[in-house]
């Protein structure tokens, strides 16, 4: 199951967070930051995998920005880590320039692929429908 | 792939806002947009741009402020409000929360259109949490949204039902969603997949009733849908996969057209198929085939396919692969398929590429349990990973050797443990080892020595962090004395455990040799309980000498007060033996002025105890720390003196909870306080309440501080027999709390030297220091010698360390106990599931019909099994019937004997003549019960009535789900009787499920028949009669009539539940009953009473803490009936709650009879 998904960059500002299990809010700021700590810590040849606590971190790093997910154990991490770049080709499917001022609409697209800790649709033009006609209606 | 890595690289950098500072929309989005990403943008923008914490923190204030006055303002426009939800939304992801905006997200998604709709939508599901009382507000519009006719609303409304919703509002939806699953969109169908998905794991009881449309779902045309399903398969199959055994075909038939590449193309990742839901699938099967070779059997050809097809070197094949091997692992092996994956994983661990070792790494370790000569074919790339520079990829390593350590690499596989602990700094990683090493250790200890040394060094480098049960079941150890089965041959002489405790006591005395040594309170606590304890079986060193050590440690300023309690009591021990101590009288003196009031405490004690060493020695007997401690909770030794404060007019002791009950009564006002306050109240208090002392509520109130840890320490001490003392009725109780229980607050002192030191160095370690190139390899074979010796295919899988048949050197009697107990139900469980499955089977409307509803279709096995036996009887009764023609003659007399007192009018259930009472009883026509009930619990055979023909017998079986009547018909007769009728009244407390009555076909001569009544009470009453009729037809019409007696206690069935569950569950209940009992003196205890409460009532105990104990049961079907019990001053007060008013006041009659009874 995947506890949470987040993006946060070098400096440690976290671009977007969804939790999939409750945590407090301000529980959130500190486990981000320790999350994101032990990802800077760790060199490119060091695996993408990391032991926290009583789960596990998958990471992928794009440039300055780190895309990482919790989970527990009973999920496959390799399997994880390709739905992170899955993630960021829909985003890059979808976004021709700037993302992060889009955060809604990030939102909406996580919301498709991941439901509940499950990941729920990884079929491209299947997750970003609902969103493509809703800017049509905007846009008309 | 490489091209859109390449793209997506480029564009990232544009997320941290740096460049093109006028960052416009994205390619989708219109004009629209524009004004809204502005705000955010120059708000993301100028945090960005911040330097520190502090100036973020106002900035974000600031906003916040701005946006509170937005929101409440009325002129503000659904289109601002969007985007002002979408500020809120990054404000609280960073931590400042914005409650003033949950409200306006929730009227957002309620008023909005579409894009404004969505956004409101997921601003409360990421703003509010599953029982937020706001979720209530959003029912309605969630409603509207799911009739609306346009789609993209009804799919707004699935997704947020699938990520959010009140339990309680489900029936509100349900209906809606159920609809759903025929719309022609697929999207709309799938996401009312997920939203049923969401209500299965929230409420399964709720859904119960569509599982059939589930199976719907799995079939559907469209593979998204389809996909969808599998969720809620793999959450079912997880929970009982023997109800799903039938469904194996169809998701073989899936994978392999997944596999086979039959879904659209924009299915594929990177041109796999689907691969995730590849993954999902071969996790279901998995949980199908385990233990099950008959549902293996039909996966071994898609799972060789899955294997074959992904080929392809690409992370998301290794992702399929690593399943597949899981898989192929969990199901019923076949050699054939394990070779392929032992393959697949030597490819894995041999991979130069990090991620992908240590997936191999992660399979190895879950295949090794099974096959232990995979270890040692990739020993040399484990020892490799032993030493590779990246820690995750230790770790795994370790928690590899973890699985496959036995009693000959113990040492090593230890060493290598504590070599990792070194440069470890993460907690959760450190307590998560030393627990390994610790539990490694008392298993597998090859000798005393290095048991007491690793135990050290455990304690040394856990610190402040170790689990208390670690030293804890270390003293006991010690304390029980448990033989070394190696080194004592089985002869408990006891010399094998004064061996322990001597190295123990030496090595500790060497530890405090030590001048400037620090040493973690746990340790300090450890070994002034040991020396204590035992210092005395050591005969070459003088107690002064050890005194004068415990003496100097009292005075260091790093120990705790709490630690300091250990050591006055060990002081207090060895005292005890010896005749006189210059040191005890200094340490005396020195303490009895001492600020601490608790110190002073023990000194004073100390000293008045030194004064009479003959009462002294009775009270701290030598080796007596597992005798059972005997307390008189009754505290009869006070008797007098309170008989002597009622005299002078003292008013009498009244419990807490009456002093409080009056209180409120006087007040006259209701009780609202919830019932987890009161919980935690009480469980503060214990500390006074529960204990009896006098002196120990001073010593509670003394220590300033100390008091709140009372509790906690008091449940502690429950578990550390080892650590108790015996204290009788002599009125030393106030001693007790200074002894008992003194393991908390630990405090961090870093110890690394003891480590290098305390670990002996096994000859392959010292040899690896040798550090030249060309021996490498030569060492790493040797360690490899050491690690992996004992596995192998001659060792067989009773070396690998989980099997339970290994060797536990030091044995735990009570954890024994428990997993035997663990496994004799599953077992039992087991059993019973194999038993019904080809029940089932032989059933085919329970297959269409009730999919997956185990309950009804373990009620519908049951009944059909009483079938199958009355068959098995039929066949059995023609050998009777050739007999029957004998006694022709007599049976007729017989009969018109009977029929003359049917002439005469006479009661027919009224004893029969002594001559036909003589002829019963010569008929050895004793019913039984079938076989699958006799497991059950059952009631004796007990006869209802009888007449000179037929015979009524009845047995009560107390099935899970009802109370089962099993009622036996004997034909006495010589000739077969036809058409007898059974037939129940009906009765005003009772329901009997199906028909209530019963037709025999024919009852062979001299035979027996049965059948069986399910009942359920409808009406609650403590007891009440449930009467009806036997007809046939002999000669002539002949009726019979009887009656069974049914109490409430057949109807009420033990209710499994977690103590949180049962916080809520009371909360939620508003029948209230409460009474105090007075409890006999068999059970004094409250562990006493609730056991007989348990056993008596078929109450389940959800959890007992101190002087409180939590029940639960049901009556049948399913109300549910809560119990809080406390105990005071042989008093056990009561609290029951249910929905259902009588229920209580029923149980507490039994309640009451049950403990008067006892």
């Amino acid at each position: 199951m995947i506890k949470f998904f987040l993006m946060v960059n070098k400096q440690g500002q976290t671009r977007l967070s969804r939790y999939y299990e409750h945590v407090e809010i301000n529980k959130r700021a500190m486990l981000e930051a320790e999350v994101i700590k032990n990802c800077l810590s760790r060199s490119k040849d060091q695996c993408s995998f990391i032991e926290y606590k009583d789960f596990k971190l998958v990471y992928r790093q794009y440039a300055a920005l780190f895309v990482v997910v919790g989970i527990n154990e009973t999920e496959n991490e390799m399997a994880v880590y390709e739905l992170i770049h899955n993630f960021v080709e829909v985003l890059d499917k979808y976004f021709s320039r700037v993302i992060m001022f889009n955060l809604d609409r990030v939102h909406i697209i996580l919301d498709e692929m991941v439901l509940n800790g499950c990941i729920v649709e990884t079929n491209r033009s299947r997750i970003l429908a609902p969103l493509f006609v809703l800017d049509k209606v905007v846009e008309s | 792939m490489s091209d859109v890595v390449e793209r997506t690289l480029s564009v990232l950098p544009g997320l941290l806002g740096q460049h093109e500072p006028g960052a416009g929309p994205g390619g989708a989005g219109g004009p629209a947009r524009a004004s809204a990403t502005s705000r955010l943008g120059s708000l993301i923008r100028s945090i960005t741009a911040l330097t520190s914490k502090h100036e973020e923190e106002k900035l974000i204030q600031q906003e916040l402020t701005s946006l509170k006055a937005t929101v409440s303002a009325p002129t503000t426009t659904l289109r601002l409000m969007k985007e002002c939800m979408v500020r809120l939304i990054y404000c609280e992801m960073l931590g400042y929360e914005s409650s003033f905006g949950y409200i306006h997200a929730i009227k957002l998604a309620q008023q909005g259109n579409l894009l404004e709709k969505r956004v409101g939508y997921l601003a409360v599901s990421l703003f509010l949490h599953e029982n937020h009382e706001l979720l209530l507000l959003l029912v309605n519009t969630v409603v509207k949204d799911l009739q609306s006719t346009n789609l993209v609303e009804v799919c707004m409304a699935l997704t947020i039902v699938s990520q959010i919703f009140p339990r309680e509002m489900i029936p509100a939806v349900l209906p809606l969603i159920e609809d759903k699953l025929q719309h022609s969109k697929e999207i709309i169908r799938r996401k009312a997949v997920q939203a049923l998905y969401k209500f299965y794991l929230i409420a399964p009881n709720q859904v119960q009733h569509i599982h059939d449309k589930f199976r719907k779902a799995l079939c559907d045309r469209d593979a998204g849908v389809m996909a969808a399903s599998l969720h809620i398969y793999l959450q079912m199959i997880k929970e009982n996969s023997s109800g799903y055994k039938d469904l194996t075909g169809s998701f073989v038939t899936i994978l392999k057209q997944v596999v086979g590449g039959k879904l659209p193309i924009d299915f594929n990742y990177h041109s796999v198929p689907a691969p995730w839901l590849q993954i999902q699938l071969l996790r279901i099967l998995g949980l199908l085939g385990k233990n099950d070779p008959r549902t293996s059997e039909l996966m071994y050809d898609v799972l060789d396919e899955s294997l074959r097809r992904a080929e392809i070197n690409h992370n998301i094949t290794y992702a399929i692969l690593f399943e597949c091997v899981q898989t192929i692992y969990t199901i019923h092996p076949k050699s054939e398929l394990l070779e392929k994956a032992a393959k697949c994983i030597g490819k894995f661990v041999l991979s130069p590429k990090i991620n992908l070792k240590y997936l191999g790494l992660k399979a190895l370790t879950y295949v090794i349990q099974q096959d232990p000569n995979l270890a040692l074919q990739h020993q040399m790339t484990i020892i490799e990973c032993l030493d590779h520079p990246d820690p995750i990829i230790k770790r795994e390593t370790l928690e590899l050797l973890y699985r496959i350590t036995n009693g000959q690499n113990v040492v090593v596989i230890v060493q290598k443990m504590l070599d990792y602990l070194k440069e470890s700094k993460e907690e959760y990683a450190i307590i998560n080892l030393v627990g390994k090493i610790a539990e490694l250790a008392e298993k597998y200890a090859p000798d005393d020595e290095w048991f007491i040394q690793t135990m050290n060094a455990v304690f040394s480098v856990g610190g402040d962090v170790v689990h208390p049960d670690i030293p804890n079941n270390f003293l006991r150890l010690l304390a029980e004395g448990k033989v070394c089965i190696v080194f004592c041959l089985g002869f408990d002489d006891g010399k094998g455990d004064d061996q322990l405790r001597i190295y123990a006591v030496q090595s500790y005395l060497a530890l405090l040799e030590e001048e400037d040594a620090l040493y973690p309170q746990k340790l300090l606590q450890v070994m002034s309980w040991v020396l204590g304890e035992y210092s005395s079986l050591i005969t070459d060193v003088d107690p002064e000498v050890i005194l004068t050590k415990l003496h100097s440690l009292l005075k260091k300023t790093c120990v705790t007060s709490e630690t300091k309690a250990w050591i006055m009591a060990a002081v207090t021990k060895i005292a005890s033996r010896t005749s006189c101590s210059k040191t005890v009288d200094k340490l005396i003196q020195e303490f009895s002025n001492s600020l601490e009031t608790y110190m002073r405490q023990y000194v004073f004690e100390l000293k008045h105890l030194c004064e009479n060493k003959v009462l002294m020695k009775k009270f701290l007997p030598f080796d007596a720390s597992c005798n059972d401690m005997v307390v008189d909770a009754s505290l009869s030794f006070l008797d007098g003196f309170v008989a002597e404060g009622l005299g002078r007019g003292a008013a009498p002791y009244k419990p807490h909870h009456q002093r409080q009950e009056e209180k409120l009564s006087q007040e006259k006002a209701l009780n609202f306080e919830p019932y987890g306050l009161s919980f935690a109240s009480s469980v503060s208090s214990s500390g006074i309440t529960g204990r009896q002392s006098p002196t120990v509520l001073s010593f509670g109130s003394d220590t300033s501080g100390n008091s709140a840890e009372t509790g906690h320490k008091e449940t502690n001490t429950l578990k550390l027999e080892g650590v108790r003392k015996l204290w009788g009725k002599e009125g030393y109780l106030p001693k007790k709390e200074n002894k008992v229980g003194k393991e908390n607050e630990p405090q961090t002192v870093a110890c690394g030297s003891l480590l290098a030191g305390q670990v002996g160095d096994p000859p392959a370690l010292r040899s690896e220091q040798v550090a030249i190139l060309s021996e490498e390899d030569k060492e790493k074979q040797q360690l490899a010698s050491t690690l992996f010796i004992g596995l192998g295919s001659n060792a067989g899988v009773s070396l690998m360390g989980k099997a339970d048949t290994s060797t536990q050197k030091f044995k735990r009697k009570s954890k024994i106990n428990e997993t035997q107990n663990i496994e004799e139900a599953s077992d039992f469980q087991n059993a019973a599931a194999s038993d019904f499955g080809p029940l089932l089977d032989t059933v085919p409307i329970n297959m269409e019909d009730c999919e997956g509803n185990l309950h009804t279709r373990l009620r519908k096995a049951s009944l059909c099994s009483s079938d199958i036996v009355e068959d098995n009887l039929a066949f059995e009764t023609p050998q009777a019937l050739k007999k029957s023609g004998l006694d022709q003659r007599l049976s007729d007399s017989r009969l018109s004997q009977s029929s003359l007192f049917a002439d005469s009018n006479i009661e027919i259930f009224q004893p029969p003549p002594s001559a036909q009472c003589e002829s019963a009883s010569k008929t050895p026509l004793v019913p039984s019960l079938p076989e699958e009930l006799k497991e059950l619990t059952h009631s004796e055979v007990v006869e209802l009535c009888q007449n000179d023909a037929l015979a009524l017998y009845l047995c009560k079986v107390w099935t899970d789900d009802s109370l089962l009547l099993t009622v036996f018909v004997s034909n006495k007769t010589i000739s077969a009787l036809s058409a007898v009728n059974l037939v129940f009244e009906e009765a005003e407390h009772f329901q009997i499920l199906e028909s209530p009555s019963y037709q025999f076909p024919v009852i062979e001569a001299r035979s027996v028949e049965h059948c069986q009544k399910c009942v359920w009470m409808d009406k609650i009453c403590t007891q009440g009669v449930l009467s009806g009729s036997l007809n046939f037809q002999s000669e002539m019409e002949t009726h019979l009539e009887f009656s069974v007696t049914l109490s409430l206690l057949d109807f009420i069935r033990p209710m499994e539940m977690t103590t949180e569950d049962f916080g809520n569950l009371w909360l939620s209940l508003s029948n209230d009953v409460k009474q105090n009992i007075k409890m006999s003196s068999s059970q004094d205890s409250l562990s006493a009473a609730l056991n007989t409460l348990q056993q008596k009532l078929k109450l389940h105990i959800v959890d007992i803490i101190g002087n409180e104990g939590i029940l639960a049961c049901q009556l049948l079907p399913s109300v549910p009936c809560l119990l809080h019990c406390r105990t005071h001053s042989g008093m056990l007060a009561l609290w029951f709650r249910s929905p259902c008013s009588a229920l209580p006041d029923g149980l507490l009659y039994q309640c009451q009879k049950v403990m008067e009874e006892s």
